[in-house]
């Protein structure tokens, strides 16, 4: 029997080599074209027979051809990056076969169009960005601050003379600042005259930026012009400190990163005094306590899972100043001013993967701001005095505010792109101020308010070249008991392999400004209507932007001046503002050098506050223009960075109250010279590349206005309007000088990127 | 006993059918492995990827044609970055998501491995040099981390030493690159290469092209 078998199996042997010889012969040719949509030819693909390695790759002419001895029923599948796979049943005979494939467009990041109008986005991970995060530090006009080289985009306003983005005719209040979703409070150190402040996060902890000039989504609101939004820094990479000496302060810093890189913490403090640089440059201000900044931040950040992550960070910080400049008021006495300031801020986020296909953000934050503000007038010899008729001018005022500010926002994908997210937020805020007048008498105020959002949008992609994003705002204020409901609707269409038109339309909202204590009129919300369109082309080393834009103003507050101060007296304000405005950005025409240009055009009027009619307000130049330049010489560990700020003349006037009618009038108007600027940068590396070093170095030069350009930011009159004065920065030019050392971590990037 | 006859000549039958699946299976991929060495196009790498992917797709349990497939999709991508330094992102990202997925399918299929973690350099040195300035501190360092995971595993793998060495090689001397260093580890590549034995004839040895090519411009 065995004998039997195993002749048996000999046998069959035989005969499988039979029937193989057979295959071999029966070879059967399939050949054929694969085209898309557009019935293009698609180069690369990959064709094969379902489980058989027989297959093929198109050529340039979308052909293929091979051939195979599968016979029957089989499946041929068509696979390409960016095409959804096709699949053909065939079935396979004695005659060779021809089959056409069609591969449809998979809607993808990578291929789809983008949501753009508006929106200028710095951030490494996605397409389309004009920025990348180095950019926010590299750019020479920005000093390092988060909204320094924003202020080089079309759309912002080179105002120098107080801190905030004044975005396309709006005012600094219209710009809201959001961390990781949620709303921050006191973005920049609290206001001092006619001196902008920096902002008061470092930039580098922040991963992406995304600044939008107006037209934002429905998940922000209470902005009338723009909406920054910040995304905080995942988890370092590396255990590092760090220790900074500069000009105007030291810092140093530990991060840690635990074995398992799933969790890390660390802690800064960060000392600034002013004193040697405002012995070295001279400054417009007499200071009698030069500005001395401690801060110190604390963060912690754990994963929870693959894509789950709780992020805290937070700030204690506190500065104090006083410097007296000449009075315009009454000749030959000082105007003097004092503050101190106290912040902490506190955020904590938790982004969580739910599983099929829903993502859900939850976002705290908590601020306490405390500013106490000394005015008064002072003789030469530095000693308060009270003058006879400008008593008012002599007073103290400490605010208190407490705020709160929670968000949550679900996100579900479905097939494709399209996306669905809703949620809602929480605004607490609680100001008290206490005005003391010359005389002690004490007035305090105290406003609360509770703003209470729901918000829910949907990207919907029809095709990878269409796509639309509606959404919706729902806002109660409880201190206004009103409600809004704002809608917000963009589309976007490929017109080209890298090109793109948008438009957008939609309807913000913002509360009355709080610094006006309510007058009996109850206020509403302020109203702000966007139209922007935009057509954009974009490679990995062009890009080119151009937008229009009108934004509509209805329900602006108006004020009138009681006693020296602004009083809330309704909505009756309105206004308007159009343009255009250019982007180009190349990092190819010269070899190693990046450029960008901007160029913007505002026409804007606005009847608000005080003013007696509608007039472009003296935030809002005409044009703006910037031109900013990179260049990094690896040979000299060297990075070169260069920038040129334009914008023509803003207007300025005084607004002289009469009281028995009840009225304004502009008593006295001009315009501006134009605003020039150029500023330099360099930074040197010595350490650069040197793997395994223990310590990397960076050393900062940095000049603002190096051509000692007179640079007028508008005109202060004395109180009576009879005298005026130009409002011109603290010092012609302000240089910084720097070292940075990093230990323990290759912080080569970071250096590449750090231009104070 | 008809019926046992039938049956053990079945079993006999799909034994040997066995066989020659498995026959034809090292053959198809000797002859394409046959090829790595010669391919210089991104064409050419395309081709050879789509080719081990058939073959892995049909195959189901073997961990070598993913392997390959991965290995020649980011060589494609190399190919298409042509030597240039960054603003190519847009076109080699999607190579590099592809020569992800058909690594993690090779992954699955087999032990952590020395071979495994080479790939996973080179895709994130192939980002990398995507866009240098934003992407050096992620995806540099992923890169290096996946090397040293590489020599840690198999420190005889003459692959190591070649990628090591073309690190030094492409990296100017200003960050850290060096042609007298990269000279050194081609030359131990090759050394290494010449003892290495590949657990089979279809088992990973590529490279020698290469490191010899290497060395001679480091002349």
């Amino acid at each position: 029997m065995f004998f039997k078998n195993r002749k048996m199996s000999k046998w069959m042997i035989f005969l499988a080599g039979l029937l193989m010889a057979g295959k071999v012969n029966s070879q059967v040719k399939i050949s054929g074209r694969v085209v898309d949509g557009k019935k293009k030819p698609v180069y690369g693909v990959s064709i094969s027979i379902k489980d058989s390695y027989d297959g093929a790759t198109t050529d340039s002419a979308g052909n293929f051809r091979f051939t195979t001895s599968e016979k029957g029923i089989h499946i041929i599948t068509a696979t390409s990056i960016g095409y959804r796979t096709t699949e053909v049943e065939v079935s396979i005979a004695s005659d060779p076969l021809e089959i056409e494939i069609l591969l449809k467009d998979e809607i993808n990041e990578l291929k789809a169009v983008v949501i753009s109008a508006g929106t200028f986005e710095a951030s490494d991970r996605k397409k389309g960005t004009v920025l990348t995060p180095i950019d926010i530090v590299t750019t020479a006009s920005g000093n390092a601050d988060v909204v320094g080289a924003l202020k080089s985009l079309p759309g912002a306003q080179q105002v120098g003379e107080s801190e905030g983005l004044f975005v396309r005719g709006g005012t600094a209040t219209e710009t809201k600042t959001f961390i990781d979703g949620t709303l921050v409070n006191n973005f920049f150190y609290s206001s001092v005259p006619n001196i902008a402040q920096r902002g008061r996060f470092s930039p580098f902890i922040f991963k992406g930026t995304v600044f939008s000039t107006g037209g934002y989504s429905a998940l922000y609101g209470q902005a009338l012009s723009s909406a920054l939004i910040l995304e905080s820094i995942d988890i370092p990479e590396q255990t590092s400190a760090n220790l900074g000496v500069t000009i105007i302060g030291i810092s140093g810093g530990y991060q840690h990163l635990s074995k398992d890189k799933r969790s890390s913490g660390g802690l800064n403090y960060n000392y600034t005094d002013l004193r040697p640089a405002f012995a070295l440059i001279k400054q417009k201000q007499e200071y009698e306590l030069v500005p001395i900044f401690h801060s110190a931040d604390a963060n912690f950040r754990i994963r929870t899972s693959k894509n789950g992550i709780i992020k805290y960070y937070g700030t204690f910080s506190t500065n104090q100043l006083k410097f007296y400049t000449p009075s315009l008021d009454t000749l030959t006495y000082k105007d003097g001013f004092a503050l101190k300031n106290l912040n902490t801020y506190h955020n904590l986020f938790w982004r969580e993967n739910l599983g099929k296909g829903w993502k859900m953000q939850a976002g705290l934050s908590y601020t306490y701001n405390r500013d106490d503000i000394e005015s008064g007038l002072y003789n030469s010899g530095n000693e308060e005095v009270l003058l006879h008729g400008l008593e008012f001018k002599n007073f103290q005022q400490l605010q208190k505010g407490q705020y709160f500010n929670g968000k949550l926002v679900f996100e579900k994908r479905f097939s494709g792109l399209n996306v669905v997210r809703f949620g809602s937020e929480y605004n607490y805020t609680d100001d008290q101020t206490e005005y003391t007048a010359f005389n002690g008498n004490v007035f305090p105020l105290e406003i609360k308010e509770k703003i209470t959002s729901l918000f829910a949008e949907t990207d919907i992609y029809i095709t990878n070249d269409l796509a639309a994003k509606v959404g919706g705002r729902f806002e109660h204020s409880a201190l206004l008991n009103k409600t809004n409901l704002a809608p917000r609707i963009s589309l976007a269409y490929k017109t080209g392999k890298n090109g793109q038109a948008s438009i957008a339309y939609g309807i913000f909202y913002q509360n009355p400004e709080r610094i006006f204590p309510p007058a009996n009129t109850s206020l509403i919300f302020s109203k702000a209507t966007h139209y922007i369109a935009q057509y954009q082309k974009v490679t990995s080393q062009i890009t080119l932007r151009a937008e229009v834009f009108y934004k509509k103003y209805q329900a602006l507050v108006k004020t009138i001046a009681v006693n020296a101060q602004q009083i809330a007296t309704g909505n009756g304000g309105y206004g308007d503002a159009k343009g255009f405005e250019l982007f180009w950005r190349d990092r190819k025409t010269i070899k190693g050098v990046d450029y960008w240009i901007s160029y913007s055009y505002l026409d804007t009027k606005r009847d608000f506050l005080n003013f007696p009619y509608a007039i472009q307000p003296s935030f809002a130049a005409k044009h703006t223009a910037s031109l900013i330049v990179k260049k990094f010489v690896t040979k000299w560990k060297t990075g070169f960075n260069g920038a040129y700020n334009y914008a023509s003349g803003r207007p300025y006037y005084f607004i002289a109250t009469d009281y028995q009618l009840g009225k304004t009038e502009f008593t006295d108007m001009g315009k501006t010279p134009d605003y020039n600027n150029v500023s330099f940068s360099l930074n040197f590396l010595p350490n650069l590349g040197k793997k395994n070093a223990k310590m990397f170095a960076v050393y900062v030069i940095s000049i603002s206005n190096v051509f000692n350009f007179d640079q007028i930011y508008g005109y202060q009159y004395s109180y009576n309007g009879l005298r005026k004065e130009a409002i011109v920065p603290p010092s012609k030019m302000f240089l910084f000088i720097g070292a940075f050392l990093s230990f323990g971590v290759d912080r080569t990037e970071d250096a590449i990127n750090i231009n104070l | 006993m008809k019926k046992i006859c039938i049956l053990f000549s079945l079993f006999v039958s799909f034994h040997f059918a066995g066989i020659a699946q498995n026959e034809k299976y090292i053959k198809a991929m000797e002859d394409k492995v046959s090829q790595i060495e010669q391919a210089r196009t991104v064409e050419k790498w395309q081709e050879l990827s789509n080719s081990f992917e058939r073959i892995g797709e049909a195959e189901k349990e073997q961990w070598l044609p993913f392997y390959y497939a991965a290995l020649s999709r980011v060589m494609m991508g190399t190919m298409m970055a042509n030597g240039q330094q960054g603003g190519f992102a847009d076109k080699t990202d999607p190579e590099a998501d592809k020569a992800e997925q058909l690594l993690a399918k090779a992954s699955a299929l087999t032990t952590e491995n020395s071979e495994i973690w080479c790939i996973k350099k080179m895709i994130a040195t192939l980002r990398m040099m995507a866009d240098p300035m934003t992407r050096y501190q992620t995806y540099g360092m992923a890169a290096s981390e996946a090397l040293q995971k590489a020599k840690q595993l198999d420190p005889q793998n003459p692959r190591t030493y070649l990628l090591e060495g073309q690190d030094k090689f492409y990296t100017p001397e200003q960050f850290g690159g060096s042609k007298t260093e990269a000279k050194i580890l081609f030359e131990e590549s090759i050394k290494k290469q010449e003892s290495f034995k590949p657990v089979s004839s279809i088992h990973p040895s590529w490279g020698m092209g290469q490191a010899k090519y290497f060395y001679s411009l480091c002349k």
